[in-house]
């Protein structure tokens, strides 16, 4: 009797598990993007209603990586199929294959979108800035650009700056005197190299590192930090959700954008080219600033947004004329060698 | 001994435990010394190599097949993955490689690949350097993880060397991660055994709740525990907040992106691994024997280092061993409450795994790691006369 009872639960649990199997076979389109409250906006403007338009659709949150994607195609078991990725994973996991090369005409044609967002391999899906910011409440001198960073006379206190050379060489070098248009030439250098980090050393005793995204206007509120390195969108979301008087220096800062890839060999491509279609479309993407103040892609965008939210993005004109651009080539080559570095000269006092 | 029936009762642990553990991870370990990005995407190149000695002049029959490899490994899409491989030693290289290929790919049909049409593209694809770094990375093996994870590296010659001092780094960090163990377990052992002796003392009832207090942190998620530290740590946090308004302090006390935060947090997840294995020890010791000892004359200090401690001695030993080990692995929590000086090891071994994605060098800290807990291990075995062993 009892073993009948335990052949049947084993008979079940095998059952099951096939059953889960088989699902997994004819999965529904499965998009991946960044989570928190950037998703939670790509989900009203982009998910749900693509939803309701007939496909079915599930979606998930990743915090980036090239060894995860890598791991997903190499594995043989990948279970996503759009997915955002950042400028140098699109780079390099075009180079190794790991997405489906792009038919610009199943997206809407490449007239659509912006210039430089359309790529063999995944078309641009957000632009936004690494920027200054500082708590208006607490610092009453506001900062003018990176040399006020780096001055610890004029501002004292801790600073925080995201834990990884990529972006901290640049604005240690325009601190020091080296203009924007600039910076890459100087760092393609050994000296220009050396003097970013000697830059660096300055405020040292000062620094204050992040990891994720979420951390910088925590820092700031928890008043760890009097000013930080941020990405644009952060900043606005804890002024409008905690009411925080935090503010944005665009100034000298870089830009970079993300992109929709398709992964390769998905048995959902024809879904997963709907839905960048369908997320490429104007009209759907003018409605994502006024849930996190990133900039889009499509050319025509730009006079749908909603006019009072222009001033914190980055593709409102004003503030694309004071940044940069992020040399993705130049991340990709040095990247190795100056993340060695960097971990060298932060765990040294 | 094990009868042949008895032994049969382990075979589906066995052959679980080697499916889904020894051969991935032996598979993962093995990435440390294996080299197969170079050997697969540019096996012409490497046939010519073989002849070659750094230091003589590069031959012209290399070039050719070095186009030919070039074209069919971009096809193939392995050239991206030989890029990466040999952009670690060759900084820069990398988009060099593929741009190369791409200009190969389009060049007219009666394009001579030679010397001077790779200088041209760049120069150092026609440099002694690159070549050189190309044969290093021949398979099927190569001792380069390893070095570099001893931050060792080999020149142009072929010679082992160390790396140059802004890249030496993990020496550094294993002394680090053993260091925090070290003074995690320490802060574990004083905390964590007045409570297991209290735990052997109260009655049944408030043991019972004792222990709960012990497990409930044990049961929350590690993230949520160390999200909570931040929270209780920051400058305008609780404990600051508590400390001015007594009027301890006039400053916020920096507690945390440090290494204080990090001793703070790690202790505190830690300290139920401690408590467990000394309480399930102690409470085995018989009462009497410390009033026996009281009755020949000893004084309560006397008796406890002299008769209590001796026998309490294998759950400090299982213990601190247990803490020291599951320190070793810790990365998110250092991660969220430590500073640049207080990452771990395993912070390098996730950062290479899934962000970088250097398998190779992973696997070559996750060795060191590995090697390093095992002699950690048979040291303490050793020296505790072979109780380490036996957990509690």
């Amino acid at each position: 009797m009892k073993k009948q009872a335990v052949a049947t639960i084993a008979g079940a649990v095998f059952l099951a598990c096939l059953g889960s199997q088989a699902l997994a076979q004819s999965r529904d389109l499965n998009v991946v993007s960044w989570g928190g409250a950037y998703q939670d906006g790509q989900k009203e403007v982009f998910f749900k209603p693509f939803n309701a338009s007939g496909t079915k659709l599930t979606d998930e949150a990743w915090d980036g990586g090239l060894g995860v994607l890598r791991t997903k195609i190499k594995g043989g078991n990948n279970t996503w199929d759009v997915v955002q990725v950042e400028a140098d994973e699109l780079e390099v996991g075009c180079d190794e294959g790991l997405y489906e090369k792009l038919d610009v005409a199943k997206i809407g044609g490449a007239a659509r979108y912006l210039p430089g967002t359309v790529h063999a391999c995944g078309v641009g899906a957000i632009i936004y800035n690494l920027v200054l910011a500082y708590d208006g409440d607490k610092i009453k001198a506001a900062p003018n650009g990176w040399g006020d960073f780096f001055d610890t006379k004029k501002i004292p206190g801790k600073r925080s700056i995201r834990n990884g050379a990529k972006w901290n060489l640049e604005v240690a070098l325009i601190a020091d005197g080296v203009s924007s248009k600039d910076v890459y030439k100087v760092l393609r250098t050994p000296e220009g190299i050396e003097r970013a980090f000697k830059k660096l050393d300055t405020i040292k005793s000062d620094l204050v590192f992040w990891k994720s995204g979420a951390q910088p206007p925590q820092m700031l509120a928890a008043g760890d930090v009097v000013m930080t390195t941020a990405y644009n969108g952060r900043i606005t979301a804890a002024n409008e959700k905690d009411k925080k008087n935090f503010k944005i220096v665009w100034k000298d800062t870089p830009y970079t954008m993300d992109s929709w890839v398709i992964m390769k060999g998905t048995p959902q491509k024809a879904n997963a080219e709907k839905l960048v279609e369908f997320m490429g479309r104007p009209d759907n993407q003018a409605k994502l600033p006024k849930f996190v103040r990133y900039g889009v892609t499509a050319a025509a965008a730009a006079p749908l947004i909603d006019k009072t939210l222009m001033g914190d993005l980055p593709t409102n004109p004003d503030n694309l004329k004071l940044a940069f651009a992020e040399d993705v080539k130049f991340w990709i080559d040095n990247g190795d060698k100056l993340a060695e570095r960097w971990t060298k000269w932060s765990g040294t006092k | 001994m094990l009868t042949r029936q008895r032994s049969a009762l382990l075979l589906p642990l066995t052959g679980f435990l080697l499916v889904f553990f020894v051969v991935p991870l032996v598979w993962l370990l093995s990435l440390a010394v294996r080299e197969a990005e170079v050997p697969r995407a540019l096996p012409r190149t490497l046939t010519v190599l073989q002849s070659w000695q750094p230091g003589q002049a590069l031959p012209a029959s290399l070039f050719p097949g070095f186009a030919q490899d070039l074209t069919e490994a971009r096809a193939a899409s392995t050239l991206a993955d030989a890029a990466r491989r040999l952009n670690y030693e060759v900084n820069g290289v990398r988009s060099t490689l593929m741009r190369a290929a791409r200009e190969v790919s389009s060049a007219p049909a009666d394009t001579a690949f030679n010397q001077d049409f790779f200088a041209t593209v760049d120069p150092a694809l026609a440099s002694p350097e690159f070549f050189a770094a190309v044969r290093r990375a021949n398979g099927p093996f190569s001792a380069y993880y390893l070095l570099a994870a001893f931050d060792l590296t080999r020149n142009a010659k072929g010679e082992i060397e160390h790396a140059t001092e802004a890249n030496r780094i993990y020496i550094d960090v294993l002394l680090r991660t053993l260091g925090i163990s070290a003074s995690v377990t320490i802060l574990c052992l004083l905390l964590g055994f007045p409570v297991a002796l209290l735990l052997t003392q109260v009655t049944e009832k408030t043991a019972d709740w004792l222990m709960i207090l012990v497990l409930l942190p044990f049961w929350t998620s590690l993230l949520v525990r160390t999200a909570a530290w931040v929270v209780v740590l920051q400058k305008e946090g609780m404990v600051n907040g508590l400390l001015m308004r007594l009027g301890l302090i006039a400053e916020p006390l920096t507690l945390i992106y440090n290494r204080t935060g990090v001793l703070i947090a790690m202790t505190h997840v830690l300290l139920p691994f401690m408590i467990l294995p000394l309480y399930s020890v102690l409470k085995g010791i018989p009462p009497h024997y410390m009033r026996a000892a009281a009755s020949l004359g000893a004084r309560p200090v006397t008796a406890f280092f002299r008769v209590y401690l001796p026998m309490a001695a294998p759950a400090i030993v299982a213990g601190s061993l247990m803490v020291f080990i599951l320190a070793m692995g810790y990365y998110i929590t250092p991660a969220l409450v430590g500073g640049g000086a207080d990452q771990m090891l395993s912070y390098f071994v996730a950062t290479y795994t899934t962000d970088t994605g250097n398998w190779g060098l992973a696997s070559a800290l996750g060795l060191m790691m590995l090697a390093t807990t095992i002699l950690l291990y048979a040291v303490a075995h050793k020296v505790s006369g072979g109780r380490a062993l036996s957990m509690g």
